[in-house]
């Protein structure tokens, strides 16, 4: 097949091209673990409390240690889980220090949500039968709005919570 | 290179067959579908961009769910399908003809899929299928949705199946030819269709219809989202490929010019099979089930469509140039002003291919594995496909639409409907910079999509994405328009422009156009390529899945309204 000289340039320079983003995609997944979630950790959907960190007392944010911090939360249609403040009411804000270490799990009892701390990499899938989750450092102070996106129904957009990062 | 040339076309043969007025009947009923489907989906459209902009409430108990799970579905599934495959049947039955037995099977396939395609409607819209276009377990629609839609894709089926027996009648009766070229391109196309969708047909058949039904308790959630993601990439290759076809050998005859090559373009539609189906987890990177090394695979898998991308622009663009040079325009950029901007067959189409250079890009952001965090399930990804399929792939449409049925109907594309067309392109194009641009931005600020208007609280985020959400309803009010006069348009070629013969435009080879080789024909070896890398991509992370499968899903209608 004959291959016009101009056209034999055009392509070896864009497949050069692709072959360094690859290879740099590559670079950043296997050596600098920054793969997407994907962990594979399954749970029963219908006994969620099987595993302690969806139990109702570990529900929301728990400090592990001094900047380190653990959010734990159950989806449901239409609402994230977050746990109960002290006297009782359901937490929907969570306030946690600039630089904390943060690893937060998120599974769901009923159909798949999503749950994307709005502005930041924290972007899942939840899916019944899985933990999805994701570690990750808060540099940035602000509110956040953690927002269901993926649809779970007739109520889905008012699925929604806050992070506070603060100084 | 050394390899056995095919013969060269008898005279006969190189001439386009003529559709007969019993053809067009068929392949203009496919566009009647289309048509309507436009207008319906172009109205929901617009709703839904006025209920997110916080302007509107729908009346009568509507949900805004309904109505996106009905743009979605009219617009995605059934625009797309109906116009592909009544394009696609008018140029086989313009290249190598079709035979009164297949006519039959043609309408056939038409009719089982208007069946389906009523059944899945009409559950829409008694409110019983509010799991938009994806209908992602485990949300349960009424189990006629499920059916409804297992028919449109088998009608697709009888259709793809017809057209492979129309270029087979065509090889046997001439022996040792080269297929014509967008016979070979509608025979990849529909090759693609009919394995990628076996996934989808799959999950539904097998595993939604009983589900749903009540015979099985259970779903298997990720197994059916792979399912759909297998058959999900593919199909938007599906749209896009129907606008290959157009951009390689249709537009360089409306501008005056030749194939710039014959065997390139084949080539190109080859990879195009086998990339385009090996893909689906790029659109579950964010899944938690997926070994992500396989995951990253797929990624690779998936960009090395760029090849065949580039191998298109470069085909486009000095078809172009040489034609424009040919016309004796001199200077570097001669022949790019003075290509025929006031011939709306042209025009509209040209936009769309100047429209997939943002819109390649978007998709090269989405599928890079790390970086598809930062967009996924945000309204980003809305505006990436509003872009690529709504403005690359449906203004190619538009400008096929613009001979297509003047031909078939017997009239003439006249001077004041190429002036209309021109404006509708133009106001396509306003209101889609304005739409996608703003679905793009508030997407990048974390604003998710398939939402319906909600303040979340009144975050300051929130309030923040409001302004983009007017800025779309705005867009979608001007495309609303255009889809109004586009509507127009099409009635006006289908009855009332003047009688007279619409040219089919086909580009013809240069006269010393090197032989396309033999082995571009080699149809069971692409198959079996196809089928090898999809067995490679699927087969370790399939059974990975189910052998780690959590429990399954019973189903859950209350969410979406119903119980």
């Amino acid at each position: 097949m004959h291959l016009h000289k101009y056209e034999k340039i055009w392509l070896t320079f864009g497949i050069g091209s692709l072959v360094i983003f690859l290879v740099v995609l590559a670079f950043g997944a296997f050596w600098q673990g920054t793969h997407p979630q994907s962990h594979g950790v399954t749970i029963d959907p219908e006994n969620i409390e099987a595993n302690d960190a969806f139990k109702p007392e570990n529900l929301g944010i728990t400090k592990v240690s001094d900047d380190k911090y653990i959010v734990n939360i159950v989806a449901t249609a239409f609402n994230y889980n977050l746990g109960v403040d002290e006297e009782g009411k359901p937490v929907k804000d969570i306030r946690i220090p600039k630089g904390s270490t943060v690893l937060f799990q998120v599974t769901t009892k009923d159909v798949v949500h999503g749950f994307n701390v709005a502005g930041t990499n924290i972007n899942m899938m939840v899916e019944p039968g899985y933990i999805s989750s994701y570690e990750t450092v808060l540099d940035n102070t602000g509110e956040f709005t953690i927002v269901c996106n993926e649809y779970c129904g007739v109520g889905h957009h008012l699925m929604f919570a806050t992070v506070e990062v603060y100084e | 290179m050394l390899l056995e040339k095919i013969a060269e076309p008898n005279e006969e043969s190189r001439l386009p067959l003529t559709i007969s007025k019993q053809e067009s009947r068929l392949y203009m009923s496919f566009m009647y579908v289309a048509f309507i489907s436009l207008f319906i989906g172009g109205m929901m459209g617009l709703l839904q961009t006025l209920v997110r902009s916080g302007t509107i409430t729908l009346p009568w108990g509507i949900d805004y769910y309904q109505v996106l799970t009905l743009h979605g579905v009219i617009l995605a599934l059934v625009l797309t399908t109906y116009f592909i495959i009544g394009f696609q049947f008018s140029l086989m039955g313009k290249t190598v003809g079709i035979s009164q037995k297949q006519h039959k099977a043609a309408w056939l396939s038409f009719w089982v899929m208007v069946v389906g395609t009523i059944m899945t409607a009409i559950t829409i819209l008694l409110g019983k299928a509010n799991v938009l276009y994806t209908f992602y377990a485990p949300l349960k629609a009424h189990p006629a949705f499920y059916i409804g839609l297992a028919l449109v894709i088998i009608g697709s089926w009888i259709a793809g199946i017809v057209n492979f027996r129309q270029l087979y009648v065509w090889k046997k009766k001439h022996p040792g030819e080269k297929s014509p070229l967008l016979a070979f391109m509608v025979t990849i196309n529909m090759l693609m269709w009919i394995i990628a969708s076996i996934g989808v047909a799959v999950a539904v058949i097998v595993q939604f219809i009983p589900w749903s039904l009540g015979y099985a308790e259970t779903i298997n959630v990720l197994v059916s989202r792979t399912l759909f993601w297998y058959f999900g990439h593919p199909l938007v290759y599906f749209w896009l490929l129907p606008a290959y076809m157009a951009w390689y050998a249709i537009i360089p005859k409306i501008i005056g010019g030749k194939l710039f090559s014959d065997s390139l373009a084949r080539l190109a539609f080859i990879l195009l099979l086998f990339f385009s189906i090996p893909v689906g987890f790029h659109h579950q990177l964010t899944e938690p089930g997926i070994d992500p090394t396989w995951k990253f695979i797929q990624v690779v898998l998936t960009f090395m469509v760029v090849i065949p991308s580039l191998m298109t622009a470069f085909s486009i663009f000095a078809t172009f140039e040489i034609t424009g040079r040919r016309k004796g325009f001199k200077g570097l950029y001669g022949w790019f002003k003075h290509l025929p901007w006031k011939d709306v067959r042209f025009l509209a189409p040209m936009i769309g291919m100047l429209a997939f250079i943002p819109g390649g890009a978007g998709g090269i952001i989405n599928a890079s594995h790390q970086m598809n965090a930062v967009v996924h399930n945000t309204i980003w990804v809305t505006g990436h496909f509003h872009i690529t399929a709504a403005t690359t792939v449906v203004l190619t449409f538009f400008g096929i639409t613009y001979w297509l049925i003047p031909h078939l109907t017997g009239r003439t594309l006249t001077k004041s409907i190429n002036r209309l067309g021109i404006i509708q392109a133009i106001i396509w194009t306003v209101g889609m910079t304005i739409m996608s641009g703003a679905m793009h931005i508030q997407g990048l600020l974390g604003g998710p999509r398939r939402s319906s208007y909600s303040e979340y609280g009144g975050t300051e985020q929130a309030s923040e994405w409001i302004w983009y959400q007017i800025a779309q309803a705005v867009g979608g009010s001007i495309l609303f328009i255009g889809i109004l006069l586009m509507v127009f348009i099409f009635i006006k070629l289908t009855f009332f422009a003047p009688k007279g013969e619409e040219e089919f435009p086909i580009a013809e080879e240069e006269e010393d156009a090197t032989p396309t080789p033999m082995f571009l024909e080699n149809w069971k070896l692409w198959i079996a390529i196809t089928i090898a890398l999809i067995l490679f991509a699927y087969t370790i992370p399939f059974v990975d899945i189910i052998q780690n499968s959590p429990p399954g899903s019973p189903p859950f209608d209350w969410p979406i309204g119903n119980s």
